[in-house]
């Protein structure tokens, strides 16, 4: 145990916090408080001060007389230091308080002295959390699934909740969001999709060059793209351009109590917020799958002719041999359900936003991620069902 | 108009500022002393640039013209350092709170802690507590997200993170505009005490007659682009200009000095 400790003696100049630690005797003890005593000062000394509360003391004089400024951290740190030694039986003294201090330390004294208690946590075991996790990921598809079904149905009702024309169908709200997610996606998908479609000519090119089966190249890049690629690349792109704008819109208008407003007024927040995007989804993710399959097909057409030296006549013949009404609609058939998903999943991660900017970005973030995710496992079944059917 | 300068008694100095955005004119030729210790209250009709000045004297806006100075420092003329320096003696109380929603209240007031000071998370952890209590939130309320108060407790928990750093003066937005009539007279007594006891500078902007009865030590009018009044609010009342007789003897304000006399000799 310290009987004696003569710590950071600050001199009368000195303007950091300071104090001096002095035992005449083994059980009295005198304490004096140098310099100022606040907020941005304090950062040194109360690891040292801290070290007292845990000596045992009959008496303990504290002398503040020699202070030349104390504001709420530094009366804290003396309420706090003089209150431990007290619990252990010191008898505090005090010299050099004057009014304006005894109100600070009165201020400050009025702090529980114990922090609240924290919301008890489980006993979590490595195994437990696990099983923790997988729960209520469980729990939370199926809450997520009521309420895609929720927002169909809620969609499918319209606008009005309460007495009402009965649907509540805003065309001008659908065309507008048919401009923003329709119109505005055009040069992203058209520069995207001609690219692609380059790219897999000529890699297409560069494999059947072997065996000498270039021609097939049209094969090869036109099926895939009206089949998968097309619509598969378009509703990404849409996941990830409207989808996130669909869930930063609600989620704000959540945020804001908008949602609550449209309630209260008697309108279906899902019928007015949610019914004109996805009607405007399921419009324009079709138009745009057919913007990106025409636009492959032309990057493919450029790449073989360049590449391969297939001119584009040949390349046109070659493609009336390869596919046929189905296959351009084996691709096509899948977009308004991908709209759907993409739209539904949005609103749905939209809805869930809580209060804070945090949760804003988890959920869109979720949303993107999510409607990708379900977008290809759609595909993968679309596939399925296509093979099993011999479409 | 301008009053006698006492040297270091005056803690906000505002010479001359004027203020346009775009072509129109907020504030023009405006001068304003806050001194050391008191409540100023700012009042002035809707829009008429109360918080354009505020945000004017923290430098979030940009004034075409004149001087502002803090502790007698101009602020075009401090070095970024020293500008830091000014803004830890500084706390701001937005209109809205502007807590960070994504925080809880205890780390919002520990952020300025965090960033300016080399303290221990311990020792951060206990002052968020000691400001806590200091404004009067329950300690449950710590750990609770902004978006989980209600709006009062918000003001009260922005208010604890603009004390954060223990600062000489704090800037007030209509601290209790949303507040009920206890609510909002438990905060002005609330702001009286906090200058008692920690030696504020109290600068606050407020179109609460109760407040300006009660806690303001001098009043500052805002019309006509410029401070067309100020003084205590004995001055207000006797006051002849039609604004400041409106404001301050209108049906409103009669009701509340008509009550204080009565409620004061009980």
């Amino acid at each position: 145990m310290v009987t004696k400790a003569n710590k950071q003696n600050g001199g009368a100049e000195n303007l950091s916090a300071a104090f001096d630690f002095a035992c005449p005797t083994a059980d009295t003890a005198v304490l004096t408080l140098f310099g100022y005593w606040s907020t941005h000062r304090l950062g040194d000394v109360d690891d040292d001060i801290r070290k007292l509360e845990s000596l045992t003391l009959r008496s303990i004089h504290v002398d503040l007389s020699a202070l030349r400024g104390l504001d709420t951290a530094g009366a804290w740190i003396i309420h706090r230091t003089t209150k431990a030694l007290e619990r252990t039986g010191a008898i505090v003294t005090f010299a050099g308080i004057d009014s304006e201090r005894q109100i600070l330390m009165e201020a400050v004294a009025k702090t529980p002295d114990v922090e609240a208690a924290k919301a008890s946590d489980l006993n979590s075991s490595v195994v437990s959390s696990l099983f923790e996790a997988l729960g209520r990921s469980v729990a939370e598809f199926g809450t997520d699934f009521l309420m895609s079904m929720h927002m169909l149905g809620s969609t499918v009702r319209g606008a009005q909740m309460k007495l009402g024309r009965g649907h509540g169908i805003r065309p001008a709200a659908i065309v507008h969001q048919i401009e923003r997610m329709g119109m505005g996606a055009f040069p992203v998908v058209i520069l995207m999709s001609s690219i692609i479609g380059a790219i897999i000519a000529q890699q297409g090119a560069f494999q059947l060059r072997l065996f000498g089966a270039e021609i097939f190249v049209v094969d090869l890049v036109s099926v895939l793209v009206l089949r998968e690629i097309g619509v598969l690349l378009t509703a990404i792109m849409v996941a990830g351009r409207s989808g996130s704008a669909i869930t930063a819109e609600i989620g704000s208008m959540k945020m804001r109590e908008e949602i609550d407003a449209l309630t209260v007024i008697g309108l279906n927040p899902v019928g007015v917020l949610v019914f004109p995007r996805l009607v405007a989804l399921v419009i324009a993710l079709p138009l745009l799958t057919i913007v990106s399959d025409l636009t492959a097909l032309l990057g493919a057409s450029l790449v073989t002719w360049g590449y391969s030296g297939i001119p584009p006549s040949a390349f046109i013949a070659r493609l009336k041999e390869a596919v046929d009404l189905s296959t351009y609609f084996a691709g096509l058939i899948k977009a308004p359900f991908m709209a759907l998903i993409i739209g539904i999943v949005a609103s749905v991660e939209g809805m869930k936003v809580g209060g804070s900017a945090e949760s804003l970005g988890t959920h869109v973030t979720a949303a993107v991620v999510k409607s990708i995710f379900v977008v290809i496992v759609v595909d993968g079944l679309f596939a399925m069902f296509y093979a099993s059917i011999n479409f | 108009m301008i009053t006698t300068n006492k040297g270091n008694d005056i803690v906000i100095r505002v010479r001359d500022v004027c203020v346009a955005f775009g072509s129109s004119k907020v504030l023009d030729d405006l001068s304003l002393d806050v001194r050391k210790g008191e409540i100023l209250g700012f009042v002035g009709a809707s829009g008429a640039g109360k918080s354009v000045l505020l945000r004017t004297i923290l430098g979030l806006n940009r004034k075409q013209g004149g001087i502002i100075e803090l502790f007698g420092q101009n602020l075009d003329e401090v070095s970024d350092a020293q500008k830091i320096l000014l803004d830890m003696r500084m706390g701001v109380l937005f209109q809205h709170g502007a807590l960070f929603s994504s925080l809880t209240v205890a780390e919002n007031i520990m952020v300025p802690m965090r960033e300016y000071l080399d303290l221990s998370p311990e020792l951060m952890r206990e002052l968020a507590r000691v400001k806590i209590s200091l404004v009067g939130l329950p300690q449950d309320s710590a750990d609770k997200f902004p978006s989980e108060l209600s709006g009062g407790m918000i003001k009260r928990a922005a208010l604890a993170r603009a004390l954060a750093l223990d600062p000489d003066i704090v800037f007030l937005d209509e601290p209790t505009s949303g507040l009920d009539p206890i609510g909002a007279a438990a905060f002005d007594d609330l702001i009286a005490n906090m200058r008692d006891t920690l030696g504020l500078t109290v600068y606050m902007v407020t179109h609460d007659l109760d407040s300006l009865f009660s806690v303001c030590d001098r009043i500052a009018v805002l019309g006509d682009k410029k401070v067309i009044l100020e003084g205590p609010i004995e001055q207000m009342l006797k006051s002849e200009l039609p604004w400041v007789k409106q404001y301050f003897r209108g049906t409103r304000a009669r009701a509340i000095s008509g009550a204080r006399p009565m409620a004061e000799t009980n």
